[in-house]
């Protein structure tokens, strides 16, 4: 942890904190200049290597220093603007910065296949907008802040959403039922953030919790409760609110999709924990009500109809993205359990889904790049054409299932683990039923690549055709690897998981 | 009672227009109308945001007199505003930390005022995107009511999978 946080020299690791945000967002006019898409591209390819330096640098800062606390502009908290980062937050920011950087190394065979030439540049510079918005969330400590970037972050993804239709014109559609729910969910968020400011006087993260833990509760922040835990849960895709998920990501282009599932889902859901457990305490009543009769019910609701109607999808991506849904689920219920086992638990499955999910949305990408894989059924047979990216596939979703030697057994370990601590054998049981629900839809994927036989056109192609580009080839089992990697080696992120789980819930 | 309405009358129309627009958006078909719509529950939001500023008696949050200029003029604007957002809404006991800021005069919040500035700002540029949208939509479909374009993904899907 030294090491990291000596990585950079101390003038640039103290402004760190703004540096991370203040980069990807000046980088995105300098790649909307950019002639050429390929130019662009290596704007943003730079941008993702700082980022992913920086997040590395911070988690150091913090392993070592604890809480990083910076003001922007010189203004002191509480009055001016606080970027905050504690144990909680750099888990997120080193999977959006990693992720993200691995994400870029993908595009550029990706995008160059599915955006035109003209666009490219424009599109990576809305990319990296969306990047800055996502690591906005994720480290500022002030209330309207996370508005703001969440905004920031949101606009610019219903933009690169809406690229994918070139390939599909329903991603425009798509797009504008993302807007309209994605806007109401902010808008509530904004509402909620209001009433606390009402009651408590401050925007600033902290200083609320400070001042809620001495005045205490009463209706006006039980209403702020409700309209950010409703606002927050859209754009986490929290189950009830997840309809504009699927089509988003089904018709979003392959790298989009792949780095969305991966981070955007992930950072709401932060801001979710950040807001329950750092702003209202676990321990106030609604509060711990709100666990077991809400999030509790509604993941293990998730869990199963996502799960559900995971199995009878025909396209594939879109499969997948109830999947994502069902998994949300898992996080949920994890938070739901309201104790420091159940959040660890769902923080760890937060990021072991990200390895997922990733690696399959990818793999799914390189399919559709050789191939112009869609539906489940083109994807007879690809075992054969394209072993190395279906190898790849079938470690993730195996990982997705649960099955021991993959990180997805390690989470739901965890899960179950705390369950039980709870006492909470329903619990167990749903996670039970939607693991085999999830065994029926991978089994589909993994039945048609490496079952059936190619249709007749593909099976004499030329090798050079077996193998997807390397820059696709290598962060897509770079991710399937660590599917693999860190379920022997799983200290790191157990210990990062925990690590979060007590910062907010203040325990050992 | 009348007073008490009365005090947060404000309330009344803000609330009338948020669930008018929350209501355009869900029933309205026409993709343009539920921009109308998503933009009137916006703007209700902005209202109860400028409400909350509103401190009874208070003037509005320019310091007369001595202008000092420059920063440290800003940093005591800022300080007031903050205090004052105490004063008018939260309890006594955080208040008096930063009392002493406030000189004898009350002044209004200007803080949520500058919020709200940041949420036009995005509000307008979701309004665009939406709008562009439709645009793209309206080209690629011939059509922006939600039931033809239903019909017409349905026609698409039901299509392709043979």
């Amino acid at each position: 942890m030294d090491m990291l946080a000596s990585l950079l020299p101390a003038g640039i690791a103290v402004h760190a904190p703004a540096l991370i945000v203040v980069i990807p967002l000046i980088m995105a006019a300098v790649a909307a200049l950019m002639p050429r898409g390929i130019f662009a591209w290596g704007v943003t390819l730079a941008t993702a290597i700082a980022v992913a330096v920086l997040s590395l640098n911070i988690l150091g800062q913090v392993s070592t220093g604890g809480v990083i606390s910076y003001a922007m502009g010189g203004w002191l908290p509480p009055v001016g603007i606080e970027l905050r980062v504690d144990m909680l937050n750099v888990p997120l920011l080193l999977l959006v910065g990693i992720v993200g950087l691995l994400c870029v190394i993908y595009a550029l065979p990706s995008v160059a296949d599915e955006i035109a030439k003209k666009q490219q540049a424009l599109f990576y510079s809305a990319f990296l907008v969306c990047f800055a918005g996502l690591l906005g969330v994720t480290i500022t400590g002030d209330a309207f802040n996370v508005f703001v970037f969440l905004e920031i972050s949101s606009i610019s993804t219903y933009t690169i959403i809406a690229m994918g239709a070139g390939k599909d014109r329903r991603a425009l559609t798509a797009s504008y039922n993302y807007l309209v729910l994605g806007t109401i969910g902010a808008t509530f968020f904004v509402i909620g953030v209001g009433f606390l400011y009402m009651a408590t006087g401050t925007l600033n993260i902290a200083d609320m919790a400070a001042v809620l833990e001495q005045n205490g509760h009463d209706r006006v922040t039980q209403a702020a409760f409700a309209f950010i835990v409703v606002g927050l849960g859209l754009k986490a895709a929290m189950f009830p609110l997840h309809v504009w998920l699927p089509n988003a990501y089904a018709f979003a282009p392959n790298f989009v999709t792949a780095f969305l599932a991966s981070t955007a889902t992930k950072v709401a859901f932060y801001a979710l924990i950040r807001f329950v457990f750092s702003v209202f305490h676990p321990e106030v009543s609604f509060v711990a009500l709100s666990f077991t009769w809400l999030f509790a019910v509604v993941g293990v609701i998730a869990m199963i109809v996502a799960s559900v109607q995971a199995v009878f999808q025909t396209d594939a991506r879109r499969l997948l993205a109830y999947s994502s849904v069902a998994q949300v689920g898992y996080m949920m219920l994890g938070l739901g359990m309201g104790t420091a086992a159940g959040l660890s638990a769902s923080m760890l499955h937060l990021m072991n889904h990200a390895l997922m999910k990733g690696a399959l949305f990818m793999a799914l990408g390189a399919f559709a790049l050789n191939f112009g894989v869609r539906r489940v059924k083109d994807l007879a047979g690809l075992g054969q054409t394209m072993p190395a990216s279906s190898a790849a596939f079938t470690v993730a979703s195996l990982s997705l299932v649960g099955v021991p030697l993959t990180v997805g057994f390690t989470s739901k370990w965890y899960l179950v683990t705390a369950a039980l601590e709870r006492g909470w054998w329903w619990a167990v049981a749903a996670l039970m039923i939607s693991s085999l629900l999830a065994l029926a839809y991978v089994a589909r994927l993994l039945s048609a690549i490496w079952m059936e036989t190619p249709p007749a056109g593909k099976a004499g192609l030329a090798p050079a055709r077996r193998l997807a580009p390397w820059m696709v080839l290598a962060p897509m089992s770079l991710l399937a690897f660590a599917n693999i990697y860190f379920f022997f080696h799983a200290a790191p992120l157990v210990g990062l998981a925990r690590a979060a789980a007590n910062a907010v819930m203040g325990g050992n | 009672m009348l007073e008490i309405i009365l005090e947060r009358f404000n309330y009344i129309p803000i609330i009338i227009l948020m669930m008018t627009g929350l209501y355009v958006v869900i029933a309205t078909g026409n993709l343009v109308k539920r921009l109308v719509g998503l933009s009137l529950f916006q703007t209700s939001v902005f209202l109860l945001y400028i409400t909350m500023g509103k401190v009874f008696g208070g003037q509005p949050p320019i310091i007369a007199g001595d202008a000092h200029g420059g920063d440290a003029g800003h940093g005591a604007d800022a300080a007031a505003g903050y205090a004052a957002g105490h004063g008018a809404e939260a309890a006594a006991g955080h208040a008096a930390e930063t009392a002493h800021h406030v000189a004898e005069i009350a002044y209004s919040n200007p803080l949520p005022h500058v919020l709200i500035l940041t949420a036009i700002v995005v509000g307008v540029a979701t309004l665009a995107v939406g709008l562009a949208l439709v645009v793209r939509i309206r080209e690629a479909y011939g059509t922006i009511e939600d039931d033809a374009l239903n019909a017409a993904d349905y026609s698409l899907e039901t299509g392709s999978a043979e």
